[in-house]
């Protein structure tokens, strides 16, 4: 930091240079290299193969879309309250477990297996219900466990880690452990045509990646625009002040937690018919949310953004360029992306001390 | 200001310790094979996965959720490199692949630590949680080094028999270890190094002023808790007789924090005292009706409210005990000094 303020004051780029130490300056070389040399693999891989390139990278967008909407919520709620709510995963398995459950009922099949359709009203109704009761979860939970032990951030954690080892157990006891899928409705096409190279590709994976925009948007606009907005905002950078000033800061802090969790549902249940219902769910989207917010520094909802899109390219990348018989290492390429960016940034790409 | 701890103080330490470890080392005389082995031995080895997690939690304020993985990491590495099936075809001595796993398991420790070491409080805890599912996944994922159904039958060193039908062996050992990292994170905390990490725990600005390089202790400290943790590793393998990802996954990391906050976060004996409780109700449990054998909301009940009511755990409860007991017998109301790498307000 004092680097900077030296550099200020001297508007060549040397001096600027000298005033990097030099191990940040090898570090961001080295990162340089090495995204230099994923652009150089990823370029010739897509020259090879046009037409794979496109449908992967659009895997990588939507999937990023849903990791997003899923690390939305878990950032939105760390940022006001300082919660790391490791129940997030389990919210968000438990919102596919309600909607398949109730989408089950309502079409009266008992099963809708993978790739079936249903009407609208038996996508929407669960999809409603599903993610307003998660909301609920959560917001019980925060006024249960977490209001009255604020400012503890590693007791909370545990709490949460309380909560969903409990969850995660009633789930499995209750829902048993095999991947089903929640139907579509039918009034979605299988697959739209993509004009390029003669390509068609799921519609329903578009859809994702539309409503994670309109997520974002909307949070954005929310967080920007509105008086709710100012207060979280506000909240984030002074509880204490804010709630000197007459604001119910409680109420503010039962909305986000709210708001959080329902964006947990949301993910689930558009997850869970872009991907499957599983049990294994809450451990593999809490871990993806703490890529996100890894990568893209806690509270922050471009961070979020960036990390999400990140993760979701490397993973859907990483299945398939990496050099034959090497492709179940892709794992590595995630740690390998979070290493990169804590050597840099310890705090992710647009977080800030608290 | 310190006064000596009053003499019932004392006694309700020593008491119960002194006869802890009497009935330990006679415990193959005292309880059944299954028992030995099931609980018993169990438990140590979990205990020192736990003592891994309390020393870096009590002594250098790092709340790890990695020490699994990094056991698993040890516990790969040495299936691999013996004989087993499963895994690579390589059949080394068992000895000299328990060796090269912990010596590995440190270096992964080491090369993780000096990445985590600049975050701290809930950021540390949330990239260790991180690494701990990846190297899950990625045990889970190669099948070069394990796969699903991970690495079985792996060679053991003579001397540990098999543990199902002579236990006696395998228990002593894991008790030698058991006993060995006890006393050398008590050792520590009395080093220049050991009181350099408290003082980090306690502030870490105050300690980089002073000239110290905190990134760089910090580290190492994540090297020796993965050091210990990789005892653990590779005791459970030789009493699992196998390795799978199963056995490094999100519910297993869970596990051992939870046996760490049970028995006490910021004490070291919490570690095996959590690890019995542990290893206790799981086997009572197993054979209940009344909660359906679900095990894990037993656990994850009594989890949360021993997180909810007592934050210093059972030892903390223990501690208040004996606290109370002496003052009063003592007659004064000064607080008893607070035995090394306890913290007297847990954040």
């Amino acid at each position: 930091m004092n680097g900077e303020t030296a550099a200020a004051a001297d508007p060549a780029w040397r001096a600027r240079l000298a005033a990097v130490p030099p191990r940040t300056l090898a570090a961001r070389f080295l990162i340089g290299l090495v995204l230099a040399f994923v652009a150089a693999w990823v370029g010739y891989k897509a020259a090879g193969n046009p037409r794979t390139f496109v449908i992967v990278g659009l895997n990588g967008l939507t999937l990023a879309g849903l990791y997003f909407v899923v690390a939305s919520g878990f950032t939105l709620i760390f940022g006001l309250m300082r919660v790391v709510n490791m129940a997030h995963g389990s919210l968000y398995m438990l919102a596919g477990f309600f909607a398949l459950e109730l989408q089950k009922r309502l079409s009266g099949d008992g099963g809708s297996g993978f790739g079936s359709s249903s009407t609208v009203g038996d996508w929407v109704i669960p999809l409603v219900v599903a993610c307003l009761g998660v909301a609920v979860i959560g917001l019980v939970m925060q006024q249960v466990f977490l209001r009255w032990n604020q400012g503890q951030d590693l007791r909370q954690a545990l709490i949460t880690i309380a909560i969903s080892i409990i969850i995660a157990d009633q789930a499995l006891a209750h829902f048993g452990g095999i991947a089903e899928e929640i139907a579509a409705p039918d009034v979605f096409p299988d697959s739209v045509a993509l004009r390029i190279y003669g390509l068609t590709y799921p519609f329903f994976r578009i859809f994702v990646l539309l409503v994670a925009i309109a997520v974002g948007l909307a949070l954005w606009a929310m967080i920007k625009r509105t008086r709710f907005g100012m207060i979280v905002r506000a909240g984030v950078d002074d509880r204490q002040m804010v709630s000197a000033l007459g604001i119910n800061i409680q109420l503010v802090f039962a909305g986000a937690f709210f708001l959080g969790a329902l964006l947990a549902g949301l993910g689930g249940v558009l997850g869970g018919t872009m991907i499957s219902v599983n049990k294994g769910n809450d451990t593999t989207y809490l871990l993806f949310s703490l890529i996100v917010v890894i990568i893209g520094g806690m509270g922050s909802l471009a961070g979020a953004a960036i990390g999400a899109l990140a993760l979701g390219l490397v993973d859907a990348f990483g299945d398939v360029y990496l050099p034959e018989g090497y492709t179940n290492y892709s794992v590595l390429l995630i740690f390998g992306l979070l290493v990169l960016v804590l050597a840099v940034r310890p705090l992710g790409l647009f977080g800030r001390p608290a | 200001m310190i006064r000596p701890a009053p003499l019932v103080e004392r006694a309700l330490w020593w008491g119960p310790g002194l006869a802890i470890v009497l009935v330990l080392l006679f415990a193959p005389l005292l309880f059944t094979d299954f028992y030995l082995s099931a609980v018993i031995t169990k438990a140590l080895w979990l205990g020192i996965a736990a003592a891994s997690l309390i020393f870096l939690a009590g002594y250098v304020g790092m709340i790890s959720l990695g020490q699994v993985a990094l056991y698993g990491v040890a516990g790969f590495t040495m299936a691999n490199l013996v004989a087993a099936d499963g895994g690579s075809p390589i059949a080394w001595n068992p000895w000299l692949g328990a060796l090269v796993g912990i010596l590995a398991c440190t270096g992964v420790g080491l090369f993780f630590g000096a990445i985590a070491s600049r975050s701290y409080g809930i950021y540390f805890l949330m990239i260790t949680l991180a690494f701990a599912v990846i190297a899950s996944l990625f045990f889970g994922q190669v099948t070069q080094l394990s796969g699903f159904g991970g690495v079985n039958n792996v060679d053991r060193p003579d001397i540990v028999s098999n543990p199902v039908t002579d236990p006696a062996n395998l228990f002593y050992i894991a008790l030698g270890a058991a006993a060995a990292v006890y006393l050398l994170i008590r050792y520590l905390g009395r080093t220049p190094f050991g009181l350099a990490l408290q003082g980090i725990r306690d502030d870490p600005s105050r300690m980089r002023a002073l000239g110290y390089n905190v990134p760089l202790l910090r580290m190492l400290a994540f090297g020796l808790g993965a050091l210990i943790a990789a005892l653990a590793g590779i005791l459970s393998v030789w009493w699992n007789t196998r390795i799978s990802p199963g056995s490094i996954d999100l519910a297993r990391t869970l596990d051992v924090l939870i046996i760490a906050v049970i028995g006490g976060l910021y004490r070291l004996e919490g570690a095996w005292v959590g690890a019995i409780v542990f290893t206790v109700l799981d086997n009572w449990t197993r054979g209940l009706d009344v909660v359906g054998g679900r095990f894990n909301t037993v656990i994850g009940v009594i989890f949360l409210a021993i997180v909810l009511l007592s934050p210093g755990g059972l030892m903390g409860i223990w501690q208040s005990i004996t606290d109370f007991a002496g003052r009063r017998l003592a007659g004064t109301d000064s607080a008893a000094p607070r035995p090394v790498g306890e913290k007297a307000h847990p954040s």
